[in-house]
């Protein structure tokens, strides 16, 4: 067991360390000057740009050799700091992530986790039950099959441009400001809908088909059937079974908040949401290296983490992990 | 085999850009191939999925042929679907109709592209991981869990940055390279239910090198779910691009569904309702990946008697 967990955090580590170094150079190999591109934002005379580059330049540290650069982000990763932002100039990195992470986290969390229940309970109710079998699933194949841009056009089409029902763009109606009051809470919840209802939509399908089918393996299963010759009623012959198909299942949803973090880029973009998406995408059109390094980093953390979540569940819920550990201990 | 979900790592239907990948391997028992076919024309599933997809993949070969437009003649802009333009034009003009038939092709390449490409990276680490297990499965299971960390939307920026024209060819290997930790995951976990297995003890201890083993053995085991993984890869991949090209990073030289979906909300077709331009391109995409979906599960089912209706 100790040993397990010692080859496990060994490799979780390591894997951090090349995640977070290919993470690194993934921005660093982008064509192009990220302080040229923020200074080309104003208008300079010729003299004063050259002194402002090379100030900006020893600033963020982008004239030093690439080798440099990377020790300073280690450095400056270990001692807890992500650097100045470039695109948003004087702005911490951490400050942006910040202020950007509640948006992330109230748009997608709610949206999975509601998917994932109600998906898992109607794939559930759906498997081996003729009638709702060739209703449900139908639908949640077309719902898995929608392709997501496109729902996230014909949803504000429809709700927003044609029946005025929600609005469709931002966080927040533009004349307001960040305030803890009730126009402005409405307001939130106002711009939240939308986008919210479109990740709904697409994860639900997935969810319930995967569970109907582990559902149906589960009551096939000897133990379901034990337990119904042992006269247990239908109804916990099937709370056993989805007891048991929920283990897969709950895996998936820890990967799936594990890159929560990471934004959705296509739903912050199509309903201009400022969450961490949209800022990832502003600071790849700006090349902000140090921006796209910081949300990398929590991208990495969060992946690891739930994989990490995922083994340690494992081993706590099912027995038989524990067994092939030992059993295959190699 | 119920059990296989006992493997520390299960296949993860979650984790699958579209989940609902089955969960059990088929009985290994031999079966005869007129079985197949026999379950295969009850199948209604089946049979529907592959009818509808037929007549995406008839549209998608002979529509450029039959429209009565070319993608770049000009016309009056945002007219309205009429006999003469059967899904309207756009704000440049250009017959909605004659893009989107054009526009099923590309998706179908990619698709193709994507899901070969996926599969066959995939299954090498799979089965690689799977079978050798020990120090070797977990170097892999880490470049699989470092692949799933990198943004594949920035690497994407960053390639395309250096290349002059994006094309399809571009688009399908970079998704194909870019989703295959899933199908490494769950091949990995089926391998390693398998590799203990009798027959394949003898057959090591006959000598045979690992990736006859692995070919001849192992995989033979597990081709209905390898098939029907290729089918679900095939499906996301053009998902996938979809969402890349509405985002504006698909192919630069081609009309794709996606750039469809992509260049009707640059030129604010929602606020000017020309919901011609973006409503039919989603539609044809929903269409030719659900029944694929459908086909998928009706294949599913076949493979896997267990599956079947009661």
């Amino acid at each position: 067991m100790r040993r397990y967990l010692t080859r496990k955090l060994i490799t979780y580590l390591l894997a951090f360390f090349v995640g977070a170094t290919i993470d690194w150079g993934i921005p660093h190999l982008m064509p192009g000057d990220p302080v040229q591109l923020f200074l080309s934002k104003f208008d300079l005379e010729p003299g004063g740009y050259g002194a402002l580059y090379k100030t900006m330049a020893q600033a963020f540290g982008t004239n030093l050799p690439l080798w440099d650069q990377y020790w300073h982000f280690w450095d400056g990763l270990l001692h807890g700091s992500l650097g100045v932002s470039i695109y948003a100039f004087p702005d911490q990195v951490t400050t942006l992530i910040f202020s950007a992470i509640p948006y992330t986290l109230a748009l997608l969390v709610p949206a999975i986790v509601l998917s994932y229940l109600l998906g898992n309970r109607l794939g559930a109710a759906a498997a081996r039950r003729k009638l709702l079998d060739n209703t449900l699933l139908p639908a949640g194949y077309i719902f898995q099959a929608i392709p997501y841009p496109w729902l996230a056009l014909v949803l504000p089409y429809l709700l927003g441009e044609v029946w005025h029902v929600f609005p469709i763009s931002g966080a927040y109606d533009e004349g307001l400001l960040p305030a803890f009051s009730w126009t402005f809470i409405a307001s939130l919840i106002d711009h939240w809908f939308l986008p919210f209802l479109t990740v709904f939509i697409v994860s639900l399908g997935g969810w319930a088909i995967g569970m109907r089918n582990l559902v149906i393996y589960e009551l096939e299963n000897d133990s379901s059937r034990y337990l119904r010759a042992l006269g247990g009623s239908e109804r916990l012959i099937r709370r056993y079974a989805y007891r048991n198909a929920s283990l897969p299942q709950l895996s998936g949803l820890a990967l799936q908040l594990g890159v929560v973090v990471g934004g959705n880029i296509v739903t912050e973009i199509a309903f201009r949401y400022p969450g961490l998406g949209l800022l990832i995408y502003n600071a790849i059109t700006d090349e902000d290296y140090f921006l796209l390094q910081g949300i990398f980093i929590f991208i990495v953390i969060g992946v690891l983490l739930a994989n990490f979540i995922i083994d340690l569940v494992y081993i706590s819920v099912d027995p038989r992990t524990r067994l092939s550990m030992q059993g295959a201990a190699s | 085999m119920s059990d296989v979900t006992a493997s520390p790592e299960a296949p993860e239907p979650a984790m699958a850009p579209l989940p609902g990948v089955p969960v059990a391997l088929p009985p290994a028992a031999s079966r005869h191939r007129s079985d197949l076919v026999y379950y295969g024309l009850r199948n209604r599933k089946l049979v529907v999925g592959l009818a509808v997809e037929a007549l995406f993949v008839l549209a998608a070969l002979f529509g450029p042929v039959i429209s009565p437009d070319n993608t770049t003649a000009y016309y009056l802009p945002h007219l309205a679907p009429s006999a003469q333009h059967w899904l309207g034009t756009d704000y440049f003009g250009h017959d909605v109709f004659a893009q989107l038939v054009v526009g099923l092709r590309e998706s179908y390449l990619v698709g193709a592209l994507g899901a070969l490409c996926a599969a066959f990276t995939g299954m090498a680490l799979g089965f690689t991981a799977g079978y050798r297990g020990g120090l070797l499965d977990e170097v892999l299971q880490m470049i699989t869990n470092i692949m799933v960390m990198i943004p594949s939307l920035v690497l994407l920026v960053v390639i395309g940055a250096y290349l002059k024209t994006r094309g399809i060819l571009f688009e399908g290997v970079f998704i194909g390279l870019t989703t295959w930790p899933w199908v490494a995951r769950a091949v990995r976990a089926q391998t390693f239910t398998l590799r203990s297995r009798d027959f394949v003890d003898l057959a090591r201890l006959s000598g045979r090198r690992a990736h006859s083993i692995v070919i001849r053995d192992i995989a033979p085991n597990m081709a209905s779910y390898l098939f029907l993984v290729v089918v679900l890869l095939f499906g996301s991949s053009m998902l996938l691009a979809a969402s890349y090209d509405f985002l504006g990073l698909g192919p630069t030289n081609v009309i794709s569904l996606g750039t469809m979906m992509n260049q009707s909300t640059q030129w604010s077709a929602l606020q000017l309702h020309v919901w011609w331009w973006f409503v039919p391109p989603g539609l044809v995409l929903t269409g030719m990946v659900a029944a694929l979906l459908v086909a998928n599960v009706g294949l599913d089912e076949i493979f896997n008697p267990r599956l079947r209706e009661q």
